[in-house]
């Protein structure tokens, strides 16, 4: 506790020495975020000057995270299915049709939910352009809504409306089709994720470019991995040691 | 001028730092482990603040509006995924963990090694 202490002592002191050196709070003169945002509407016809930075200029960032999200998905897969190997999974849970959730009221809200929460996630996504949003949020709270049909049911309905290899489909898929975008500009732009759709009328749905479509294809990719993550975690609860029946 | 915000930043640090150091439980030293990482969100996001500034979302306001910096918010999203998928992995982790040495206690796996 006490090297901790120490340590922490030490590290406090260089954040603050570190921190103090920093413009103050508010007065932030970053040129380049200041140009980025003023190019948005009239270079790309698009409103929302983040999606525009992230999916546009700079695009190649985006794909490279879109990818440690890939890899992320890929490795909890080989983790925990690597253990499949030793143990048995119960096809049938001891009690198949035994609800998730004890609580009536939690199976009635989340069966409620689960529809308007798809809507809210698509809207997100093919708006990641003109407002706040985007397809990392709207991937995920696309991703709630499989996950109250969850909640609403038993294991054995998400596993039918979560088919795995569906999933791992939506999660390749999108990767894919964000880097096939970004191949698209080569061939018709002449540069890697270069814009090569028109920009359309600021204000639109249809507008910005090829930013909505890299929207769509990291919303599909990002609710497919989340799944497969969320989901292996959850059989976990499934596997059983074959020692143990 | 504040430097409010940055004392956030670096407060969240050193209390998730705590929170890891004296775990008892791999699930509650990833949860640590995002409160960390959650300082560097509020950090980013703080260096953009513009005084008087909108949102750089230009859906319902004029273009010549002043906005904060757009460029952190990508960065602070790219960090939301990268934490997202760091702490599911160290879960997977923790299951494997706990499958192997029946603990989660950090201390303990180190005794069961062998």
């Amino acid at each position: 506790m006490s090297v901790f202490g120490l340590g922490a002592a030490g590290t406090a002191a260089l954040l603050v020495w570190g921190l103090a050196g920093l413009p103050s709070f508010g007065d932030f003169e970053g040129a380049y975020g200041q140009l980025l945002a003023h190019l948005t509407v009239p270079e790309r016809h698009a409103t929302s000057a983040v999606a525009v930075s992230t999916f546009d200029f700079r695009g190649l960032d985006t794909l490279g995270e879109e990818f440690i999200l890939f890899t992320a998905a890929v490795g909890v897969l080989v983790l925990l299915r690597g253990q499949r190997a030793d143990e048995t999974v119960a096809a049938e849970p001891m009690h198949p049709r035994r609800p998730t959730a004890d609580s009536r009221t939690l199976r009635s809200i989340a069966t409620a939910l689960a529809a308007p929460v798809l809507v809210l996630g698509a809207y997100v996504v093919s708006h990641g352009h003109l407002t706040p949003g985007g397809g990392f949020q709207g991937g995920v709270i696309l991703m709630t809504a499989f996950l109250l049909v969850y909640l609403a049911g038993s294991h054995l309905h998400l596993a039918a409306i979560r088919p795995l290899s569906a999933m791992e489909g939506a999660e390749g898929v999108g990767a894919a089709g964000f880097a096939l975008i970004g191949v698209g500009g080569i061939i018709l732009a002449g540069a890697f994720l270069e814009n090569f759709l028109g920009f359309g009328t600021t204000g639109n749905l249809v507008s910005g470019g090829v930013v909505p479509l890299l929207n769509v294809s990291v919303g599909i990719e990002v609710m497919g991995a989340i799944l497969v993550i969320v989901g292996e975690l959850l059989d976990q609860r499934f596997l059983v040691r074959k020692g143990d029946r | 001028m504040s430097f409010l915000p940055y004392a956030v930043a670096a407060w969240l640090f050193l209390v998730g730092l705590y929170g890891i150091v004296t775990s008892r439980n791999l699930i509650h030293l990833v949860v640590c482990l995002t409160v960390v990482q959650s300082s560097t969100y509020v950090l980013l996001l703080a260096v953009g603040y513009r005084e008087g500034a909108s949102a750089p979302i230009y859906a319902d306001i004029p273009t010549s509006r002043p906005v904060v910096d757009p460029v952190v918010a990508t960065l602070t999203l790219t960090d939301v995924v990268v934490e997202a998928t760091v702490a599911a992995l160290l879960l997977s982790l923790a299951v494997q963990a706990h499958r192997r040495f029946g603990t989660l206690d950090p201390d303990e796996l180190g005794a069961l090694r062998g």
